[in-house]
């Protein structure tokens, strides 16, 4: 709740020798954000609570041994913080690389401009001799709403969070496995339907590397059809119930292919149940 | 409405009556409740209330069908209120947990791969399992490392779970010494009988730290510079005084008996030998830092401390020395055992606080530590077992005493596990400032051909050290001058005849294979240093950018992993590229 009369204490942190103040409780990467410094995120969300486990967001924090994670270390007073040292790029760099040399990044479309900005270079592992061990698994499509494709995912952690605590409660999914070899998963990894996912879709609202999809999306990339940049973005309300969720609706030559929220937004937080995310096909008369 | 999901497939009776059996042994009813209850008791009052029993859960349903079945993982989930995928997270994350149906109905027969096991021929162990028609599993390090290969059967169809070699008498090498403090009951006090641990001192310090009051036994602990035996030397004293000083939550106290780090062994033979010691300081860390419930954490592999340290329990608490009032000393405090599963990163105190709740074994953030959020999010204070023990000593002799023994700067003394190839492998205790040398001579020397080629100091998480290193003496401040560790006191000898490649190829895969998976440095870098690893063993050589690779792969492990898995993950791998141990250049 932003929208508060009490009064909020301020702390002061330096961040690459400028100082910063926050309110007492933000992260040394909100601090980042109000001194207009840009910082990588991958498993960070606003409408999700930090996990910091991609450690793409990492700074250098005066007094640390080893460097911190941004997202949600806390800015505590006299707080001194590097984010453009050597460690830093070498870090955020060999993050991307190793995160590129095991995925398919393809669709991480906020992650490409990072790769280029700190020389990330994911084919320079193995050899033709000796490939490296990569995530391979088939497209799961077992629905018309939305296909997983785990051999995009970074394992950020967002699904899990947005099915559980931060968002739906339907706990459909976790991290199973360990190491590697560790996957999202249902039980068993029975299929969604199976499952005790109720298909609202927030999953995919989050997450950031494209294993998570529409299905209208998926189809028209496999075609070669997939046009962002011919597609138009329209903001309404959800017309199902009066709870009066905000809509974004994408829109390619004249249909709907996938339905967000704006993740500031103060009803939705930018999560949506099955009927606004996946329920518009009356709109074209289906 | 239902709050939990669950799919059609139905537990068998047996799988079911062995998970009530493990709930109703600690105390939990298992009914399944009814939604109505389930709903006003939800979120995290709900989980707090039961979800910590999923891991005795599991195991009962592991040992009962030789496998975790959907059914028993919904029986599980209903009865304990956590949604099957997450309870399929969390049994798919153990190795002593399968959830496949095996293929065999009997025992799984354990055996280690790691390096003691591995230069004392774990395959000829494993070949003679199987030709006797036992299922072979081979894994990561079983904690019996001096009497190697080790071997651990897991049992099925209800049978316990046990290790062969625990039939064989124990047998202490400085057994008897006068020297010895830590380690002066093994051998001579029976750990099966309360009585006998008396006969020798047992409870002396509990009743002297009744007598000196919380303050005084914390402020001895301060001033004996005692400092935590797991690897990071933390001071215990400043550790004991943060959870003291939080008010207004439960505390806990949680002994650190997951030891896993290979080469390691000491904590077992503590447990397995001076059960009640382990319990005694306990409580009195209980009673310092106003802690009324107390917790063992052990790793699963070790069955026979686990129920030497339930039969102490159970009569400790018979005697009045655990539960109300403990002893006498006006403190409540009684304690419960919790068994992980196969996990070294357990080991981790927030991975373990995070296994024993029920969560997978992944490791929290630092800050906040675990004094203010430790167990269930309270204050909390983790010890190794032999941490705990020095406190003994500390409350009945006095500071000054204890400090009289080791240096200035590492007082007291240190357990020592000997393996690999020495005159005679096993558990020692030594002051500190002992050097390496004279240790090795200690344990018989070096054995195999005699020719010493390197030291493992503080297992795979540490350092290799040459023959050049017997001159160091075994202290915090020299082992890390040396750039080298004591970690969890691994001191493994390897002979010329040894094939280090072999070894540093197998370290490489044991964090591999033990990342959590949670933080990408450690989950992707553990592999690629492996693959790098396996590359340089095919080819012979290293070439110099694979060289580089290796330490840009090790710089990002430090700095960026979560925990001290990933942090320590390229140690012993980058130390014998450094003494050129494995191949360095390629010409070789």
């Amino acid at each position: 709740m932003t929208d508060t009369t009490i009064t909020e204490t301020a702390v002061t942190i330096t961040i690459d020798g400028q100082p910063v103040e926050v309110a007492e409780g933000s992260t040394i990467h909100a601090a980042c954000v109000e001194a207009g410094i840009d910082t990588p995120t991958l498993c960070w969300a606003e409408n999700l609570t930090p996990v910091n486990v991609c450690r793409v967001c990492v700074v250098e924090l005066e007094g640390s041994r080893a460097l911190v994670p941004s997202c949600s270390r806390p800015a505590e007073e006299g707080m001194v913080v590097q984010t453009d040292t050597p460690r830093v790029r070498h870090s955020r760099r060999m993050v991307l690389e190793f995160l590129g040399s095991g995925v398919d990044l393809s669709q991480a479309d906020d992650l490409h401009h990072w790769m280029k900005a700190y020389g990330a270079d994911p084919d320079r592992y193995g050899d033709e001799d000796h490939p490296v061990e990569r995530v391979e698994e088939p497209v799961k499509v077992q629905d018309e709403l939305y296909i997983r494709d785990y051999s995009k995912c970074v394992l950020c952690y967002k699904c899990v969070e947005a099915c559980g605590d931060d968002a739906q409660h339907t706990f459909a999914i976790a991290v199973a496995g360990r190491g590697f070899d560790a996957r999202i998963s249902t039980e068993f990894d029975v299929t969604l339907p199976d499952s005790a996912c109720v298909y609202c879709g927030n999953c995919v609202g989050v997450c950031p590397t494209g294993a998570l999809q529409f299905k209208t999306e998926y189809d028209l990339r496999e075609v070669g059809e997939w046009r962002p940049e011919d597609q138009t973005v329209t903001r309404t309300v959800c017309s199902y119930c009066g709870v009066g969720c905000n809509l974004d609706l994408h829109v390619q030559d004249e249909r709907i292919v996938k339905v967000t929220s704006p993740s500031d937004h103060s009803v939705t937080s930018g999560h949506l149940c099955i009927k606004g995310r996946f329920g518009w096909q009356y709109v074209h008369g289906e | 409405m239902t709050d939990i999901y669950l799919g059609a497939d139905r537990a068998t009776d047996a799988e079911a009556a062995a998970v009530d059996a493990a709930l109703r042994a600690r105390g939990v009813d298992p009914v399944v409740r009814p939604e109505t209850e389930r709903l006003y008791t939800s979120g995290t009052a709900r989980r707090r209330e039961r979800r910590h029993f999923l891991l005795p859960a599991l195991h009962a349903l592991q040992n009962e069908a030789g496998w975790i079945s959907p059914g028993g993982i919904n029986y599980v989930a209903e009865v304990l209120d956590v949604p099957p995928a997450e309870a399929f997270g969390v049994a798919t994350f153990y190795d002593l947990f399968r959830t496949e149906s095996p293929d065999h109905d009997g025992d799984t027969f354990h055996v280690c791969v790691d390096a003691a096991c591995q230069i004392a021929g774990y395959d000829d162990l494993a070949a003679s399992v199987r030709a006797a028609g036992g299922h072979v599993h081979l894994g990561p390090c079983l904690g019996q490392c001096e009497r190697a290969p080790a071997l651990f059967v897991q049992g099925s169809g209800g049978r316990p779970d046990y290790v062969p070699a625990d039939d064989e008498p124990f047998e202490l090498p400085q057994a008897g010494e006068e020297s010895l403090r830590l380690l002066r009951r093994i051998g001579v006090a029976d750990p099966e009988s309360l009585e006998s641990y008396l006969a020798h001192g047992g409870y002396e310090a509990l009743g002297r730290a009744g007598e000196m009051g919380a303050e005084a036994v914390m402020a001895a602990v301060a001033d004996s510079g005692l400092s935590g035996r797991g690897g990071a030397a933390f001071p215990t004293g400043v550790k004991w005084r943060a959870v003291a000083a939080e008010t207004g939550r439960p505390k806990h106290v949680v002994a650190n008996c997951d030891e896993s780090e290979p080469g390691t062994f000491k904590d077992r033979i503590v447990m397995e030998q001076d059960p009640f010691a382990v319990i005694e300081t306990m409580t009195i860390a209980g009673l310092a830092t106003g802690a009324a419930n107390g917790w063992i954490y052990i790793r699963g592999e070790y069955p026979l401390a686990t129920g030497r340290l339930q039969g102490a329990i159970d009569a400790a608490r018979a005697a009045g020395l655990l539960g109300e009032d403990a002893a006498g000393t006006g403190h409540d405090f009684d304690i419960a055992i919790w068994r992980g599963a196969g996990a070294y990163i357990c080991g981790e105190e927030t991975a373990l606080f995070n296994s024993l709740e029920g969560f997978r074994g992944e490791p929290r953030n630092k800050p906040p530590f675990p004094t203010t959020h430790g167990l269930f999010g309270e204050p909390t204070a983790i010890n190794n077992p032999e941490t705990l023990l020095n406190v003994l000593d500390i409350v009945t002799e006095g500071p000054d005493a204890y400090r009289s023994r080791g240096t200035e700067r590492s007082p007291g003394t240190k357990l020592l596990c000997l393996s690999g190839k020495v005159g005679r492998p096993g558990l020692y205790e030594v002051p500190f400032g002992t050097t390496l040398g004279d240790l090795l001579e200690l344990a018989g020397g070096v054995a195999g051909n005699g020719e010493l080629q390197a030291v493992l100091m503080g297992g795979a998480a540490g350092s290799f050290v040459g023959p050049d290193s017997l001159g160091l003496p075994l202290t915090l401040e020299d082992t890390r001058a040396a750039g080298t560790t004591l970690g969890s006191g691994v001191v493994m000898a390897f002979d010329t005849s040894d094939d280090m490649t072999d070894v540093v190829v197998r370290i490489a895969e044991f964090f591999r294979n033990e990342s959590c998976g949670q933080c990408v440095p450690c989950r992707v870098g553990a592999v690629r240093q492996h693959e790098t690893l396996v590359q340089m063993q095919r080819r012979g050589s290293l070439s110099p950018a694979r060289r580089t690779l290796i330490d840009e792969m090790a710089e990002v492990m430090v700095d960026a992993s979560i925990c001290g898995l990933g942090h320590t993950a390229a140690s012993a791998v980058r130390s014998a590229l450094d003494l050129g141990l494995i191949a360095s250049a390629p010409s070789r």
